[in-house]
């Protein structure tokens, strides 16, 4: 049994409540869009590359808290972040939410926040939505992503 | 001999309704999830399933499990008995005028896809039209988009008011000589809205458009009398009316079933078999291809058994009070909006929550040990209508209490809580 907190700690409610980087790229490099057909969500990506760096990012959508929460909180880790660091980043909080095992979560920083999601196996797809969204658009993959 | 009845009036329940007893007769029930005993109201996404039914099934497979219509040995009479004897039951349960009407399929959903198949495909073409509405679930849309794929018929759709409602009106604008099939859902399973099926069958006939009834959502609500209704065909599954999953029923008019073609060729709906032709097996066995579910049958029937023991008037009694004490509850909450609030619905309760999604509702509800539907309920046309992409849904059966309700409803304030 875990207590409700751990999934919906105060950082995670205030993301929600007011999303950063909430907002359209209008004239962004790369877009992407990823979807929840099992629930719903529904997000749109918007990335300005620079040099090889990710110079901006945001993004919009509807979606559950933890989906929104992990959104807001993924765009502001990734801004200022090389293309490289970014699948390290991705793969780390793939991890985060996904081992049992104890990982050592000090370069996540306020990432962290959202390991309480394994707790709660029904919801890792709400968080990792948004990171799949972004692995594709890094890659290049044409098709919007989905949690299917 | 004991003459007092031993069945007592509990507060809130019609005559001769015992709780106590019914809530014993589900063992699934008494159990705790995340440290807090289990409130299941998840029921219109499928239902629980009482120990008649359990042992049914179990004495089927421990005592005479056996392939039927083949073997001249005594098992596999028992079994051919059992399952015609399931057959008997339906047919009595929606009145139908044979058992040559009742054709076990595997759910509500093949039930209406064989229609769409052997019925519609067989007879539409690009003039024709089919008329389904905004307010069905994804299995009475599908299977009729493919089949207008597939003929070029047109599809068109019913919209709703703001209540979830058919807007009747609009209905018999769409009603023409070119109509060939309408297909309505009996009941909303996302919002519980009661359609008024008699009045669109009747005008339906007037076009001499045939009328499917996707009754899923009904049948463990509401007496179904196919005769009376005079539908063309009813599909409904067993799973959400207390039997097990894996079977339900597709009720046709012997009529129409004669004409049309088997949906799946194999082994029991056939008479006989050359290399070059084979003669089709009378009904209902055309349409039953292959070995069926036979525990799934025997289960079935079982359940109807159980519910016809309780009687579908003091379940429809009940659930309507289950309802109004939750509606009455939940108005209370700031904040909480009803989707759905058709004057006739069945005991559904689908709502939003400000600044909550229903998802973040599901979590905390469970981590209660409530088990709600949060989601878009297979029925996207409908949330599309009210603009949302999904609601928490709590659907009552007979078998849940007033003091659980009250749990719903304190657990709903605890989401209030945890986001504010």
């Amino acid at each position: 049994m875990f207590d409700i907190k751990d999934l919906y700690q105060e950082i995670i409610v205030d993301h929600n409540r007011n999303p950063r980087n909430f907002r359209v790229i209008a004239d962004a490099d790369k877009t992407m869009e990823g979807f929840n057909p099992l629930c719903g969500d529904r997000l749109k990506l918007y990335l300005k590359i620079d040099g090889g760096n990710i110079s901006d990012i945001a993004f919009d959508g509807t979606g559950c808290a933890i989906s929104v929460a992990s959104a807001s909180l993924m765009t502001d880790a990734m801004k200022g972040k090389s293309i490289d660091e970014a699948e390290t980043l991705f793969n780390n909080f793939h991890c985060l939410i996904t081992t049992e095992n104890e990982i050592d979560t000090d370069h996540l920083g306020k990432l962290a926040v959202l390991a309480g999601v394994k707790n709660f196996p029904a919801r890792v797809k709400c968080a990792s939505l948004c990171w799949h969204t972004l692995h594709s658009a890094l890659i290049g993959d044409k098709n919007p992503v989905t949690t299917e | 001999m004991n003459k007092k009845s031993n069945i007592v009036q509990q507060k809130n329940q019609p005559l001769g309704f015992d709780l106590k007893k019914i809530r014993n007769d589900f063992p699934i029930l008494h159990q705790i999830i995340n440290g807090k005993p289990l409130v299941y109201l998840d029921n219109a996404a499928t239902s629980q399933k009482p120990k008649n039914v359990l042992d049914a099934i179990e004495k089927y497979y421990r005592e005479y499990n056996s392939n039927i219509h083949r073997g001249v040995h005594t098992l596999s009479e028992n079994a051919t008995k059992a399952y015609e004897l399931a057959r008997l039951k339906v047919k009595n349960f929606i009145n139908a005028q044979s058992n040559k009407e009742v054709i076990f399929v595997r759910g509500a959903t093949e039930a209406i896809n064989l229609v769409a198949q052997s019925f519609g495909r067989n007879s539409l073409n690009e003039n024709d039209e089919i008329i389904i509405t905004e307010l069905e679930h994804h299995a009475n849309i599908v299977p009729w988009q493919l089949l207008s794929e597939q003929t070029g018929a047109t599809l068109k759709f019913i919209p709703i008011n703001d209540n979830g409602e058919l807007i009747i009106e609009e209905y018999k604008k769409l009603l023409s000589k070119n109509t060939k099939i309408v297909a309505v859902g009996h009941i909303s399973n996302a919002l519980g809205t009661i359609n008024p099926i008699k009045t669109i069958i009747n005008m339906a006939h007037e076009y001499e458009a045939k009328v499917l009834i996707d009754g899923a959502q009904a049948t463990s609500h509401i007496s179904v009398d196919v005769q009376k209704l005079d539908c063309d065909f009813y599909a409904f599954s067993g799973h959400k009316i207390f039997g097990p999953t894996g079977v339900g029923i597709l009720y046709g008019k012997e009529v129409l079933l004669e004409k049309m073609p088997p949906y799946q060729g194999g082994g029991d709906m056939i008479k006989m078999v050359t290399m070059m032709e084979t003669q089709y097996n009378d009904l209902p066995y055309k349409f039953e291809a292959g070995t069926p579910n036979i525990s799934g049958a025997i289960g079935l029937g079982a359940a109807i058994d159980y519910v016809n023991e309780i009687g579908l008037e003091n379940i429809s009694q009940y659930e309507n009070e289950l309802l109004n004490y939750a509606n009455q509850l939940a108005s209370e909450i700031t904040g909480l909006k009803f989707i759905g609030t058709a004057k006739q619905k069945t005991s559904i309760l689908s709502f939003t929550l400000k600044g909550i999604h229903p998802h973040d509702i599901g979590t905390i509800l469970n981590n209660e040990g409530i088990a709600i539907r949060t989601g878009h309920h297979c029925a996207m046309p409908v949330m599309e209508h009210f603009k949302i992409p999904a609601t928490s849904r709590a659907s009552f059966a007979f078998y849940n209490t007033h003091e659980e309700i009250d749990v719903l409803i304190k657990a709903i304030d605890k989401c209030k809580k945890v986001f504010n």
